[in-house]
């Protein structure tokens, strides 16, 4: 579904992914981990097609397409999400209005026409219960004025009403307490079906407990320094990451899965 | 128009003696010779500085002959918020035109008339409150309006009463009022506890060229609550300078809001004194400009009395090479403790054109205060951009609808639904071209 070889990317003029390859097939869960400053975030979002990064090597190919010559826009249409690690506060649009012009942008995308509102009412309704937030919300200004959790929470919500094929979550688990991060946890294992395929980027292992990934990578200094199964989060936990980002020759292109 | 045309303008005026009561002609001529000695104002004037009232100054305006004007039922429609049980008084290149007003089911007690007509009949309030808040000491273009005023709108509220839908006082421009100058005035008071809102539309039929230079003063009684929407709507060709003057007893509540998007040139003053213990203000605002207009406001909140709150957000759209301005001053006398004050001015710029100039002032005499104010001047949040785009909204759309809820933020304070909805369709309008209903 997705094969990243060699990539390279930066923000002005300075260059944060040193190389990253990575192949994710539809069905799996992958696992991003590392320190802070090692990439993660910029991965995700050159992923989505952030503006502000500019890519300067590799490719990444989504579905045999390739990936970096869309904009975001297409490659959502495409079925490409992100969860924000900083979900954007929009006041002055409801949750309401943006859940269904986003869907409805998609459904044009592929020649559909727009959902009937009480169709559309209905599936948001059937939505909000997996991510356990209240109707009211969707009469709200998109994340203004919401709390930490109730932002990542709107980002399941969001990833659950656009139904994506590759979702990319960015530290949704950050600044979440145990009871919100199940919740979001399962939000995200009830979404998952053998034709759409998740990436996983965090810190700490503590989300894995909940949704278990195929495979882990660490990322150190724009690499992937290490790839290996679940297990490898756990020892990752034990020992934290400077074995690792000690151990990593410089120069050495990050290891392909 | 230059000051001497403004001047015979007077003399011919003062002979009439139909217009003006016997109390009334000395405060006109206080006012002519006011404007008379200091002229029209000029940019090194500190409140001024930004906006140059020398395209004004220098035009040849002529003084609307009484009457006038082709307007029907049908051209007001844009700009009757859909309402049809509203009283409503329309004033055509300002005179009280009866044919096109309509003064619905009022409580008893209340007025609502035409400044000529309670002139004329001497009502007690007209000659008790009028010129009261805002004559000699508000600069040359209240000066201006006091000395050469003939219509407005009166609206008196007894004591208790409440007004439940609003009253609009309707001030349209259209050709036989081009090259002409108005200065309509209008008298709001409401009684100890009555509450009342008025709508206050300054709109245009065709793109004439004119002066409309109107002053709006508001009387609050103790624990009276005023809302107050002010919509200019001017043709894009003419020039807008307006004042409002408010006067709050204790524990009033007085909520205004200006939208402006019309005129060539515009300047709005919305002041307010806080004179009794416990009053509350709310000012808010939006402005959007584009081409070259110019929109400029100023308000001023006074507070004299303790335990008084103030909230004031505006903001602004600027495109092309517009050019705003605002100055917002909140002044804190001694005697007023506890003063509760926030003020915020925030503004887009969506060309690299547009301008804007934004002077928040907070002067504090008192030393148990709480006040705030910020300003911000921006573009279009890049982040946020990118978050509707990679929810698979197009660039343009995210734009659009970014630029609408930058907007649609303080429209949505307004708390008469009717008014809150056309202002809302305006504000998409006006940038964002036909966007989904329901987007708010």
């Amino acid at each position: 579904m997705l094969e990243i070889i060699d990539l390279h990317a930066g923000i002005a003029d300075r260059e944060i992914l040193k190389g990253i390859s990575l192949t994710v097939r539809a069905g799996e869960v992958h696992a991003i981990m590392g320190p802070n400053g090692s990439g993660k975030s910029t991965l995700a979002q050159v992923l989505a097609g952030h503006p502000a990064y500019e890519v300067t090597g590799g490719s990444a190919t989504y579905d045999g397409e390739d990936l970096l010559a869309l904009p975001p826009e297409e490659r959502a249409q495409k079925g490409i999400f992100l969860a924000f690690q900083y979900p954007v506060e929009i006041p002055g649009v409801t949750n309401a209005y943006f859940l269904r012009a986003a869907y409805n942008e998609i459904r044009k995308s592929k020649g559909l026409d727009e959902i009937d509102p009480m169709d559309f009412a209905d599936l948001v309704e059937e939505r909000l219960r997996l991510v356990d937030m209240d109707r009211e919300m969707l009469q709200r200004a998109v994340n203004a004025g919401f709390s930490g959790g109730e932002k990542k929470r709107n980002e399941i919500l969001q990833m659950a009403v656009l139904g994506p094929r590759l979702a990319i979550l960015d530290e949704t688990d950050s600044g979440l307490d145990i009871d919100a991060l199940r919740v979001v946890a399962h939000g995200v294992n009830s979404l998952r079906r053998p034709d759409n395929a998740t990436i996983v980027v965090t810190h700490y292992q503590r989300l894995l407990n909940y949704i278990v990934p195929d495979r882990v990578h660490v990322l150190a200094g724009g690499r992937i320094v290490k790839s290996g199964g679940k297990d490898l989060a756990l020892e990752l936990e034990a020992r934290g990451y400077d074995w690792l980002v000690e151990a990593a020759p410089a120069g050495v292109a990050g290891a392909a899965v | 128009m230059t000051v001497h045309g403004f001047l015979d303008d007077f003399s011919k005026f003062a002979a009439d003696h139909g217009r003006n009561p016997e109390w009334l002609l000395p405060v006109r001529r206080a006012a002519i010779e006011r404007f008379g000695e200091r002229g029209f104002p000029t940019t090194r004037d500190e409140d001024w500085h930004f906006t140059s009232a020398a395209r004004i100054a220098d035009a040849e305006f002529v003084s609307l002959a009484a009457g006038g004007g082709d307007v029907r039922a049908a051209d007001l429609e844009p700009f009757t918020f859909g309402a049809t049980d509203w009283t409503q008084l329309v004033f055509v290149n300002g005179r009280y035109t009866p044919e096109l007003s309509a003064v619905g089911a009022l409580p008893a007690g209340v007025r609502v008339a035409s400044l000529a007509d309670a002139l004329r009949e001497g009502v007690p309030a007209v000659r008790e409150r009028l010129t009261s808040l805002a004559a000699l000491d508000h600069g040359a273009f209240v000066a201006l309006n006091t000395a050469l005023f003939v219509d407005g709108g009166f609206v008196h509220v007894p004591a208790n009463v409440v007004v439940e839908r609003p009253i609009h006082l309707l001030f349209v421009a259209d050709a036989d009022g081009a090259s002409g100058a108005a200065h309509p005035r209008t008298l709001i008071i409401a009684d100890r506890h009555a509450r009342a809102t008025i709508v206050e539309s300054y709109v245009a039929v065709g793109d004439p060229m004119y002066f409309m230079n109107p002053v709006t003063e508001v009387v609050l009684a103790d624990g009276a609550h005023v809302t107050h929407l002010r919509v200019q709507r001017e043709s894009e060709r003419a020039y807008h300078v307006g004042t409002t003057q408010a006067h709050q007893g204790r524990d009033s509540k007085y909520s205004s809001f200006s939208f402006a998007t019309g005129a060539a040139l515009s300047r709005t003053n919305i002041y307010t004194v806080l004179a009794g213990p416990g009053g509350e203000v709310t000012l808010n605002g939006l402005y959007m400009a584009d081409g070259t207009q110019h929109v400029d406001h100023q308000t001023r909140i006074e507070h004299v009395a303790p335990n008084c709150t103030s909230h004031e957000v505006y903001k602004g759209v600027l495109d092309d090479a517009a050019h705003g301005v605002f100055n917002g001053k909140v002044y804190v006398h001694p005697e007023a403790q506890k003063t509760d004050g926030k003020q915020t001015n925030n503004n887009l710029l969506l060309s690299p054109d547009a301008h804007i100039d934004t002077k928040p002032q907070l002067e504090i005499f008192a030393d148990d205060v709480k006040c705030t104010h910020g300003a911000t001047v921006g573009q279009l949040d890049e982040n946020a951009l990118f978050y509707l785009r990679s929810r698979g909204l197009g660039a343009d759309d995210a734009k659009t609808l970014l630029t609408y809820a930058f907007a649609a933020d303080v429209v949505q304070r307004i708390d008469e639904p009717a008014v809150r909805d056309a202002l809302e369709t305006l504000a998409r309008e006006r940038f964002v071209g036909a966007m989904p209903a329901g987007v708010g």
